[in-house]
């Protein structure tokens, strides 16, 4: 087990490294740069977790897709070289230190309540349970409802950005 | 290529030097795979299709020494970079492009036990690592300080998000019929199907999945920005697109990244819709031996048609492209899978 506890804290430190590099990056691009090895990290967890096409869909959907978008509409929009001392700075930063301690200490008491005792087995057989098929079995079995409201709210998500940028 | 693989042939090789040997060939598989392209397809067929009289010149038969002459020329060259350029990001870029490349390779078999590993999700995991490479010629494009470069970067990546669409479909009607996302599950469907039947070649899904092989075809030759897709290196509107601050060694990398990213899509065409490394008849230790001389043949004559039609057609327009994506091959690919998912639930 302690193979997984060293690369656990490996990657979670990067990952905080990262997410910081992300709020203090001088620049949009860096910024989004540094987003990736957050999400990159994230994905490394879930593989720790057995859980391998979860992380593959992290990779293919958020790197993949959701960084790339974000890095095409800054650059489309505005491809700022150089650094940006200030700009990306706001006087908030008393009010947000406060938000974000409040968050972790919910979350963090939250999630010591629900699973601190509960200790961590890997078996093979556990394999069976991060797969795409078993994924897609408890999908459109147990949670089929949810799935489609998802999907339908999708849609209208979809619908709504087509009506927004049509001009006639 | 796993242990118990070289066993079979007669080689006891432990975990570690197994992983040494799949780690060579890997890093070893994008060179050549982008020289095998580089010299058969773009010397050598390019100068016979269009009578360029220049590459089948230097070393006397057919040009020979041409590529060679090309590599010496790119290593010596001296490593410029613009002044105003992003300095970490331009030197990343062209990393995480061929990172990305040989990625894919971890999952594309080459024999029965002949691959690196086979995951359960494979054709799921070569699509999503093979998409990073955008972010690569994003990073190149901006950070060069070039209008070109950047106007070059952004189109590849409007084509890339609209081409990942028709590519992903085109796959999964692979993936219903053979009812596995693993490469080697698919090659082995493939083998073991029949067409309504006729069963003395299995079912190779070129033929009951050509509305797909096609859809593949054409959004691979957009991911890989070939002709008649090229608008992010459009030389005549953009000088050369997002490499173009990019000399020698640097270049060279890109080159490599854009040829073996070419060689594997061949090779994961070669695996859905040709059947892959398997020849009917051939089974056991014999598949083992003669699977990656196959998957090459195969892999080949897919390249061949992707270089045809990239040596054939004029350029597209921008807008073009993206209404030739969004309004005639996603909802061919949607049609596609309709039909699919049909026969599977009525056969």
């Amino acid at each position: 087990m302690w193979e997984q506890q060293v690369a656990f804290w490996v990657i979670a430190v990067a990952m905080a490294g990262a997410a910081i590099g992300v709020v203090r990056a001088n620049n949009v691009v860096h910024a989004a740069l540094f987003l990736i090895v957050v999400f990159a990290g994230s994905a490394a967890q879930y593989i720790l977790l057995l859980a391998e096409f979860v992380a593959w869909v992290q990779v293919l959907i958020y790197i993949g897709a959701i960084i790339v978008l974000f890095l095409f509409g800054v650059m489309l929009t505005r491809a700022p070289m150089r650094e940006e001392r200030g700009k990306l700075d706001n006087s908030q930063r008393l009010a947000s230190a406060v938000v974000a301690l409040f968050l972790f200490g919910v979350l963090a008491v939250f999630l010591i309540d629900a699973f601190g005792g509960t200790e961590l087995r890997f078996r093979d057989s556990m394999v069976e349970v991060g797969s795409a098929a078993s994924v897609g079995d408890s999908i459109f079995r147990q949670f089929v409802i949810p799935f489609e409201v998802v999907s339908m709210l999708l849609l209208a998500a979809l619908v709504g950005a087509v009506a927004l940028a049509r001009r006639d | 290529m796993n242990a118990v693989a070289l066993t079979t042939l007669g080689i006891e090789i432990g975990w570690g030097a197994a992983l040494a040997i799949k780690t060579l060939v890997i890093l070893l598989i994008i060179p050549a795979g982008a020289l095998i392209l580089g010299y058969v397809f773009l010397l050598k067929m390019m100068s016979h299709m269009q009578s360029r009289l220049g590459p089948m010149d230097p070393g006397g038969f057919h040009g020979w020494f041409q590529l060679i002459g090309d590599g010496l020329k790119f290593v010596q060259k001296e490593d410029l970079m613009p002044d105003g350029a992003d300095r970490k990001v331009f030197a990343g870029a062209p990393a995480v492009v061929l990172i990305s490349t040989f990625l894919v390779f971890l999952v594309i078999p080459m024999g029965p036990d002949l691959v690196v590993k086979d995951l359960d999700i494979g054709v799921f995991y070569a699509l999503a690592v093979s998409s990073l490479s955008v972010i690569g010629i994003l990073m190149a494009g901006w950070s060069s300080a070039n209008k070109y470069a950047l106007l070059g970067g952004l189109r590849a990546a409007g084509q890339l998000i609209a081409y990942e669409l028709p590519l992903l479909l085109a796959v999964i009607g692979v993936v219903i019929q053979a009812g596995t996302m693993s490469l080697n599950g698919i090659v082995v469907a493939q083998q073991q199907q029949s067409i309504f039947g006729i069963d003395w070649i299995g079912n190779p899904y070129i033929l009951t999945q050509f509305v797909g092989f096609l859809i593949f075809l054409i959004a691979a030759q957009a991911e890989l920005t070939q002709t008649p897709f090229d608008m992010p290196v459009a030389e005549s509107e953009l000088v050369g697109g997002y490499h173009v601050e990019y000399t020698g060694f640097r270049f060279l990398f890109f080159f490599m990244g854009e040829y073996g990213t070419a060689f594997a899509f061949s090779a994961i065409a070669a695996t859905l819709f040709l059947g892959g490394y398997a020849l009917p008849w051939v089974e056991g230790d014999l598949a083992n031996w003669i699977g990656p001389l196959v998957l090459f043949a195969k892999l080949m004559l897919v390249a061949f048609l992707m270089f045809w039609a990239r040596f054939t057609f004029p350029r597209l327009r921008e807008d073009q492209l993206q209404a030739f994506a969004w309004k005639f091959l996603i909802p061919l690919g949607l049609a596609n899978l309709l039909v699919t998912a049909l026969f599977k639930v009525a056969f």
